[in-house]
């Protein structure tokens, strides 16, 4: 069965809220006027229609025109092997549409996608987190008026934003020394020592201005280091 | 017909449950007891765990050394590729499809071109010997994405061997890259309406002469895996994927294949030439780790088949459309006529003009099923395009696939998905 006979199938069972199928290179196209019948169409298609594999889900922001957003399904069947393509308008205001989780398992990271780079909101969506940008990024980058170049935001709390369990201790690299010997660990000389090895470390650029060079790392800092969790 | 919500599945948070319930290191006598039990404990793996082959990081759950829940993040590569495509030409984006699947950029730009061909309505007119070097393209692409793929796979399982064994003929395949793009990695060879450049004299030579070679490669790789008492064992019976679950996870490629479903889009909605080339598409009966390298064995072996019939059908004459509107005229051409150098100057400033429209092109590519959508308004640039990626949507099944399976099975069972994450993040 070709896709223009399952198309217009569908078109039969849902009457006006679904446009006539339309033909581009060889590919069916079908608008549904209202984002809340789509779980209902797609269940319909799935099951009665034999589309059995969502190909994927994406977005397009019409910036400008009102509906802004138009959400955009493809189905495909395995027995009969035809691609549909399904569509439906969102409007800025409203950013919702129903999930279609409950149809297709494989909506679940397309929905979280479109959610983190367009902002459409998926009601129903049982896990609607950002998947590609991190939790806490403010803004959706796949929006028409999101400039190219980005815009500046906080960074996230990732993992290294806190001190390490072991930071300070014997065996770690400080970080952020101004050469290798200052970052080094083992060349290191205990807090309780550091009066004392500044003194001796004065004495060598003493020495160093006597003789033109001498080695070791530069003063400690006395203060405390920062307070660890 | 049943209502939406009434729908009944599985999801991972059941199947967790499930799996802890019947846990075997329970003490006897201590059911109930939550005290005797444990906490649970969360462990975080990646993103720079060498199994997880790029920057994958999974939450994982565990009760002892069992998954109860796994929570893949993704995100570590993500390059912006679709809003890059909306601020430049379609010909401008062909280096980036290099970036996607990095282990098989022919195969990309291969997919790319015909996407952007297909919204031009010239995909049916491409002389056949592009068409034929094209699916040379994806055919060397596809031998070179499992032979890492199988590399990867089996030294995550301890089998160090069969890597440095894989990549001697990887790299023989690289030479052929270089002789024939110019690059070795980032091959960016497609243009919209052809290709860059002819074949190099001697290449078709250097071709059979690899495929003898990579055959032998091949059978020798077989023994050192496939009856390996101690591969076996990691492998089979190891992330099981029944037909119905890998389907509704839209899994493609050599996965979706693993679990029984035949379904190869050369054959199905064949592109290219591939209907006029005889090649056998192999199937999976259990769907676990084991049958998955199997079958990527047995798809190197029928690309080789595949070539064998290129390299002899190849036929002569241009590898470009003759439309100087979308393909560029010849340099000495462009230096020396008008008309020539009016087409270079409006390909190379705004590009190829593609009529308004919305087209989406599916090809299989090593990983599976590597899709363009492209929405044009007219003009030289997309509207928008959005890259269907295969291992994006392949690695979607982990929350459900996970669970119940222990810490070392998770570096069998992506060893055996052979993702990549510059496609799946783009």
């Amino acid at each position: 069965m070709k896709a223009l006979e399952l198309a217009q199938r569908l078109k039969a069972r849902f009457g006006d809220s679904v446009s006539e199928p339309a033909e581009f290179r060889g590919e069916i196209t079908l608008q549904a006027a209202d984002p809340e019948q789509i779980p209902e169409i797609c269940l319909f298609a799935k099951k009665e229609l034999g589309f059995d594999y969502l190909v994927d889900i994406t977005s397009v922001d019409n910036y400008g025109d009102d509906p802004r957003f138009v959400l955009i399904y493809h189905l495909y069947g395995y027995r009969h092997l035809q691609y549909l393509r399904l569509k439906t308008a969102v409007s800025e205001e409203k950013g919702e549409a129903p999930s279609v989780i409950g149809v297709w398992r494989t909506a679940d990271w397309h929905e979280r996608e479109i959610y983190d780079m367009m902002g459409i909101r998926f009601r129903g969506h049982p896990d609607l987190r950002r998947i590609l940008m991190w939790d806490g990024y403010p803004y959706f980058p796949l929006r028409k008026d999101f400039p190219l170049a980005g815009r500046p935001s906080d960074l996230p709390e990732v993992a290294f934003s806190e001190p390490a369990p072991q930071a300070g201790g014997p065996f770690v690299t400080i970080a952020g020394g101004k050469d290798t010997i200052s970052r080094e660990p083992r060349v290191r000389i205990p807090e309780t020592d550091a009066l004392e090895t500044n003194a001796r470390l004065e004495r060598r650029r003493d020495i160093k201005e006597a003789h033109g060079h001498a080695y070791g790392p530069g003063p400690i800092e006395t203060k405390k280091p920062k307070d660890q969790r | 017909m049943p209502n939406v919500q009434d729908i009944q599945f599985k999801d991972a948070v059941a199947r967790s449950a499930e799996a802890a319930s019947t846990l075997p290191n329970r003490v006897p006598g201590t059911e109930g007891r939550d005290d005797v039990q444990g906490e649970k404990m969360i462990l975080n793996m990646g993103p720079s765990h060498p199994s997880t082959h790029g920057v994958l990081r999974i939450v994982l759950e565990l009760d002892g050394e069992i998954i109860t829940k796994a929570t893949p993040d993704i995100g570590y590569l993500h390059r912006g590729d679709e809003k890059i495509a909306e601020n430049m030409t379609y010909t401008q984006f062909i280096p980036y499809t290099d970036r996607l699947d990095y282990l098989a950029p022919l195969a990309n730009n291969v997919a790319y071109a015909l996407a952007v061909e297909k919204l031009l309505g010239i995909d049916k007119q491409l002389p056949p010997r592009c068409q034929f070097i094209r699916v040379i393209c994806c055919e060397l692409a596809r031998i070179s994405a499992h032979l890492l793929g199988l590399g990867s796979f089996s030294m995550d399982v301890g089998a160090l061997t069969v890597f440095l064994h894989t990549f001697t003929e990887r790299e023989k395949i690289y030479n052929l890259c270089e002789s024939l793009t110019g690059a070795r990695f980032t091959t960016s060879y497609t243009r919209i309406g052809g290709l860059s450049r002819d074949l190099p004299p001697g290449w078709v030579e250097q071709c059979r002469k690899f495929l003898k070679e990579v055959v032998i490669n091949i059978d020798e790789t077989e023994t050192l895996l496939t009856r390996n008492r101690i591969f076996v064992d990691r492998s089979q019976g190891v992330g099981v994927i029944p037909k119905d679950v890998a389907i509704d996870y839209g899994l493609t490629g050599p996965n979706l294949r693993g679990s029984g479903v035949e379904h190869d889009l050369r054959k199905t909605q064949p592109y290219l030439v591939y209907d006029q080339l005889q090649f056998d598409v192999p199937v999976g009966t259990a769907g676990d780790c084991y049958d998955r390298y199997l079958l990527r064995i047995e798809e190197m072996r029928q690309s080789v088949r595949i070539l064998h019939q290129c390299l002899d059908k190849l036929p002569g004459g241009p590898v470009n459309v003759p439309d100087r509107k979308i393909v560029l005229p010849p340099k000495d051409r462009v230096l020396t006529r008008m008309e020539e150098l009016i087409h270079h100057f409006i390909n190379v400033t705004q590009g190829v003009n593609a009529p308004p429209g919305e087209i989406y092109s599916g090809h299989e590519n090593p990983k599976g099923e590597l899709g363009f959508y492209i929405n044009s308004k007219g003009g030289g640039t997309p509207h928008r395009l959005k890259i269907r990626a295969p291992s994006f949507v392949n690695l979607s099944i982990l929350p459900w696939l996970l669970p119940g399976h222990m810490i070392s099975d998770i570096v069998a069972i992506l060893g055996s998905f052979d993702f990549v994450m510059g496609e799946c993040d783009r």
